[in-house]
């Protein structure tokens, strides 16, 4: 059976560019009313819960019980910070839905402002997206102007003003925490939890933070109802997804699908499959920080659950597709790198962990490893998994582990042949 | 050093904040695009402006990758060598534009006109690989395309934003 696109469906009509009028065209700023006429904030609340919607950001945390934890009666005020610090290596979904489609993404962070109280509120995006932050800009521009933000908004009383705000590269401040004190004009290092943002977060007041492809999916739901949301998928694991499908596929884009569609599914049916008759080696299902999956995994469905239960994590939904040229020895200084790269440093572990990881790999990489120097990995893996601040250091160890795991044998072989098998002849 | 007009967009940005520091980084993005760098003397300027010190207002800059405490090029392109962007040729992109420009990456031209950086995934993947030339972003990028951009920019004809 066709699968309906939700969040997408404006990606089927000719000349779309997103502009407030195409957006009402197509049912847009229709929610909004409803929420703001049928229902009370505590009544949002319930409906998200119901939903089953989960952050699409990458830890898959149930968005109504995150809004949840916000104080009803808080003397101060609540803040919502729209998480559009999309970094996570393979992910480029939240980056199309704000250049194509920004109303959606306003509407959802209006109606999520009234459900939790809020007044003020900011999208956080990524240094890098200077035309997204623009498109982001022009869209406010138009809420404004037809009275979905500002004073008494659609005649409700309730009062509005939301920000773009930019941040200057550095992958740490998709971190919640690190993204709120970048927001506060300080270095973007990750705060130690508790106390959690709902009860102390920007300007040490209660916050939620949620992804942009989370706040997108509430106009729908608003809309259409939590019982047909959660009808969508696995019951764990409602609703639309985005996976954007990169690397060694025909058709490498932002597929958005129910979560029960298996990676084999994803990738050789949507994606159109490994091009130039080549055979898939390995793949990454949920973004750099997830452990890696091999062809014996196609069959496993894309839902949170699942990919767990699999060794792996759906995480951002980011799928890295590698074919059998790829050097997984390669792979991992790679990835190592980046992690040693945006370590903000607070944490023994994950300071000197990343960067030890990416020194040991590199140097696999190229001839000079040591017969220890796998055990060293693991060894170094298992000292920084849960002992830092943030979930950095849990990130860059977790894949590494896996490309032990699975490909151990290519890495012996480069410390026994002292020389990669791949150089010169591989992806790279 | 900066402008009136500019000092006026400051004073206006300021105001949606509840605590004004949370201006910070946007104005040092718009300082940086004026003075072309974050000298010693842009960042006491900022300090003084937003009542900090000279060292904290570094200790952020120094943070983040798209501001630059040393000076650089009048463009920018940034290389994004994340995995994607490897598996599809990206340090075969790099080396030839570290050839054509006759610099490596984190160096800038002799004539002060462009400087090359490494960056980290720039969301980009599903077109990988991708650059950013002045915040703009270029993707699916061959050799060729990169002469044609590399030549454009000489010539002026690229547009680009800075801030």
């Amino acid at each position: 059976m066709a699968y309906e696109k939700i969040l997408t469906r404006y990606r089927d009509l000719p000349n779309y560019t997103g502009t407030i009028d195409e957006y009402i065209t197509q049912g847009g700023y229709q929610a909004l009313p409803k929420a703001l006429r049928e229902f009370q904030p505590a009544d949002l609340i319930e409906i998200v819960k119901r939903s089953g919607l989960r952050g699409r950001g990458g830890a898959g945390f149930p968005c109504g019980v995150k809004w949840g934890f916000t104080p009803k009666d808080s003397p101060k005020p609540k803040y919502l910070v729209c998480n559009c610090d999309e970094s996570e290596p393979g992910t480029f979904k939240d980056r199309m839905l704000i250049e194509e489609e920004p109303h959606q993404l306003i509407e959802g962070l209006i109606i999520s402002s009234y459900a939790i109280g809020c007044r003020l509120a900011f999208i956080y995006c990524r240094g890098e997206f200077v035309s997204g932050a623009q498109v982001l800009e022009r869209a406010l521009r138009e809420a404004y102007g037809r009275g979905y933000l500002g004073t008494n908004i659609l005649g409700s009383g309730f009062d509005l003003d939301v920000h773009v705000h930019r941040g200057a590269g550095a992958y740490i401040c998709g971190e919640e925490t690190g993204l709120l004190e970048s927001l506060e004009g300080k270095r973007g290092q990750p705060r130690m939890k508790p106390p959690f943002p709902a009860i102390s977060g920007l300007y040490r007041s209660p916050t939620v933070v949620n992804n942009v492809e989370t706040l997108s999916n509430i106009p729908h739901i608003v809309l259409r109802g939590a019982e047909w949301y959660a009808g969508i998928g696995p019951p764990k694991s409602a609703g639309p997804r985005l996976f954007s499908v990169s690397g060694h596929v025909e058709r490498p884009g932002n597929y958005e699908l129910p979560m029960s569609i298996t990676l084999r599914e994803l990738i050789f049916d949507h994606a159109g499959g490994i091009p130039n008759g080549r055979r898939l080696k390995a793949v990454i299902p949920g973004g750099s920080s997830a452990p890696v999956l091999t062809e014996q995994h196609l069959d496993v469905p894309m839902d949170f659950e699942s990919l767990a239960a699999a060794g792996s994590m759906g995480g951002s939904g980011g799928v890295i597709v590698m074919d059998d040229t790829v050097c997984m020895v390669r792979v991992g200084e790679i990835v190592s790198r980046f992690y040693h790269h945006e370590s903000c440093g607070q944490c023994t572990q994950c300071r000197e962990g990343t960067a030890w990881l990416h020194k040991v790999l590199r140097r696999i990489e190229h001839g000079q490893g040591r017969k220890e120097d796998l055990d060293l990995l693991l060894d170094m893996c298992d000292n920084m998994k849960g002992k830092t601040i943030c979930v950095l250091s849990d990130a860059a160890a977790m894949p590494i582990e896996s490309y032990l795991k699975h490909f151990r044998e290519e890495f012996e072989i480069h410390i026994r042949e002292r020389a990669c098998p791949f150089e010169g002849k591989g992806a790279f | 050093m900066i402008s009136d007009e500019t000092r006026k967009r400051f004073d206006e940005l300021v105001k949606r904040y509840p605590e004004k520091r949370s201006a910070l980084i946007p104005i040092l993005h718009e300082v940086q695009a004026e003075v072309g760098y974050l000298s010693p003397e842009a960042i006491a300027w900022v300090a003084a402006y937003l009542t900090l010190s000279p060292a904290d207002v570094m200790s952020v800059a120094s943070f983040y990758d798209m501001l630059h405490l040393e000076p650089v090029g009048k463009h920018m392109i940034y290389a994004c060598h994340n995995l994607t962007c490897s598996l599809l040729g990206a340090e075969r992109l790099i080396r030839h534009l570290e050839d054509r420009l006759g610099i490596r990456m984190g160096e800038t031209t002799p004539d002060g006109l462009i400087s090359l950086k490494r960056m980290e995934c720039l969301a980009s993947c599903g077109t990988a690989p991708a650059i950013q030339i002045d915040g703009v972003y270029y993707e699916r990028v061959t050799p060729q395309k990169l002469d044609e951009l590399l030549e454009k920019l000489r010539n002026g004809r690229l547009q680009g934003s800075r801030t």
